[in-house]
């Protein structure tokens, strides 16, 4: 089984976001970037059918030599050859669109992307790639076995799950419950070692046209202070949350 | 060309975001000079819709479509756009609407902007704001393609009310096999869903143990609210994953979150920040959730929280 996994380069969670050229583009200045959180739930799960069932996987990336760092750190986890293709990601369709390209060429069997990254959470890039490659398609994907060509997953809905069978090719979008938190792997010395031996491609990118253009972005406005009220007077807050706030 | 909106339903009965997502694609027929139509699938009684804006409603009877499936949906509403020659579609967030976007947008090569907060600040160009970096940033976002996928934000339009009749005609598309086969659903039908609700109570750590989540229960009731949980619940296994609210977990936009017991990671107030109202409950004044929240209650969980349903109760009894 040969298995792509899409990884993401975003900025960490704990980053202060922040937007430069008239809040035109996000400011990467003091950023440190990693493994989008729902593919790394993903990528780790392609190692379980790497050690168990002998897949091989391959890691890719829409974007800059900025981004290589990402995908050594994939590599130094266990992924066998890394892809960037090399352009900068434009929107998600534009992407897919690249992903789905890569996808083609190489005859996976599998594709594993997050649901969704957490830096523009467009929620797209699976269900795309799945569409421009005519694989079937799984998303929120919680829970994955595959035996032969046979597929059993579980999909997270509103309000609970739901078990669903299909057939490769696959693509499917991942996120926590694929494995849990404390199977997610740490690289260690021999990793990152091994890591810098390992393939990484640098593709030259297809023609596409971004669909969808970012013009401006805006950050919240800061909120005003928190009220406090004493918890031996809840009254106040029951009065505060139906006259003022008018939510219950 | 009218603009299109898929009204989602769920055992034949339309869920609260069909009625929200009327009322935007209204908004946006309102700015382009035209009329709504929406798509329905398996649903009993449309009429409600002629309400909320619409003005023709294409009812889908169809049993291959019994239960949910991205690619006949998709297909469904593909074709129910090339007849109307729509160039506007609209979506919800759910789960369901979020899995067949972009097996849409690839259907009519359009480009699909999600979570939308607001009506089109410009048709054209075509400009929508949405949130973006996890609630940490709005992105205005311009919509390049012929054909336009929009993607509401769950409450964050909310629902307006346009006093009409929708016409209907039912409307058979054509559907290939689904590639996916649901086998079995696991849900819980008598309890109000982390999308859907307009209150959510959420606990964490500081309850201590599974054990004690009966009054977290208890209020969630008294308020008609769904119950989550912080990431250590769920992980440490006190409550189902299903409950897990936050960055890796499910996204709430509520009108009301109640946070007991939880401290506040950033994990955790990306994921729960699109909630209009914040509340707190906590011992530690120092918790960094007393910075993110509107209103706070620095007091023993286990204290404040039966009071409260206890006033609350009261406070309902009078309405």
């Amino acid at each position: 089984m040969k298995i792509l996994v899409c990884i993401s380069h975003v900025p960490d969670t704990t980053s202060k976001i922040n937007f430069s050229e008239g809040d035109t583009k996000f400011d990467t200045n003091g950023v440190q970037f990693v493994i989008n959180p729902n593919d790394e739930f993903g990528l780790t799960r392609a190692m379980w059918f790497k050690e168990k069932q002998g897949a091989h996987v391959t890691v890719v990336n829409v974007g800059g030599a900025e981004t290589e760092p990402t995908l050594r750190k994939a590599l130094a986890i266990g992924a066998d050859a890394a892809i960037r293709v090399n352009t900068v990601a434009l929107d998600g369709f534009s992407v897919a669109k690249q992903l789905a390209n890569v996808v083609k060429e190489g005859g996976y069997d599998l594709v594993i992307a997050g649901r969704e990254s957490i830096d523009y959470n467009g929620g797209m890039v699976p269900g795309m790639i799945a569409g421009l490659t005519h694989a079937n398609f799984i998303n929120n994907c919680i829970n994955l076995e595959i035996d032969g060509t046979s597929v059993k997953a579980t999909r997270e809905i509103d309000g609970g799950k739901e078990t669903v069978s299909t057939v490769l090719p696959l693509v499917i979008g991942g996120q926590k419950g694929l494995v849990e938190e404390s199977d997610l792997r740490i690289p260690n010395m021999r990793g990152i070692m091994m890591a810098r031996q390992k393939p990484l491609t640098v593709a030259e990118p297809i023609d596409v046209s971004a669909e969808t253009t970012s013009v401006k972005f805006e950050k919240p406005t800061p909120k005003g202070a928190i009220k406090l009220v004493s918890a031996d007077n809840l009254d106040d807050l029951i009065n505060l949350l139906h006259n003022e706030a008018k939510v219950i | 060309m009218s603009v299109l909106v898929y009204t989602e339903s769920e055992q034949g009965t339309f869920k609260k975001v069909a009625l929200e997502v009327a009322s935007y694609a209204k908004a946006i027929a309102n700015q382009l000079g035209t009329t709504v139509t929406a798509v329905t699938i398996n649903v009993d009684d449309a009429s409600a819709l002629g309400n909320y804006g619409v003005d023709k409603v294409l009812n889908v009877s169809n049993a291959q479509l019994q239960s949910f499936n991205a690619n006949g949906y998709a297909e469904a509403i593909k074709q129910a756009v090339e007849k109307e020659a729509a160039k506007v579609v609209v979506v919800s967030s759910s789960a369901d609407s979020k899995y067949l976007a972009p097996l849409l947008a690839v259907g009519l090569n359009a480009g699909y902007a999600s979570n939308v907060i607001e009506a089109p600040s410009s048709t054209s160009p075509f400009t929508v704001k949405r949130t973006a970096f996890t609630n940490k940033a709005f992105e205005m976002s311009q919509i390049n393609t012929d054909i336009k996928i929009i993607g509401v934000s769950n409450n964050s339009f909310g629902l307006v009310e346009n006093s009409g009749n929708a016409s209907a005609e039912d409307f058979s598309p054509s559907i290939s096999d689904s590639g996916v086969t649901v086998e079995s659903v696991d849900k819980a039908t008598d309890k109000v869903t982390i999308a859907d609700a307009d209150i959510v109570v959420s606990a964490g750590r500081g309850l201590k143990g599974p054990e004690n989540w009966g009054m977290v229960e208890e209020l969630a009731d008294v308020l008609g609210a769904a119950t989550a949980c912080s990431k250590p619940v769920s992980d440490l296994g006190w409550r189902p994953h299903s409950e897990h609210v936050g960055q890796t977990g499910k996204p709430v936009a509520s009108n009301l979150y109640i946070a007991i017991g939880i401290s506040g990671a950033i994990q955790h107030l990306a994921g729960i920040n699109a909630s209009k109202v914040k509340v707190v409950i906590n011992t530690d004044a120092e918790a960094p959730f007393f910075k993110a929240a509107d209103y706070g209650v620095v007091g023993d969980a286990f204290e404040v929280v039966p009071q409260l349903i206890e006033k609350l109760k009261a406070f309902k009894a009078q309405q």
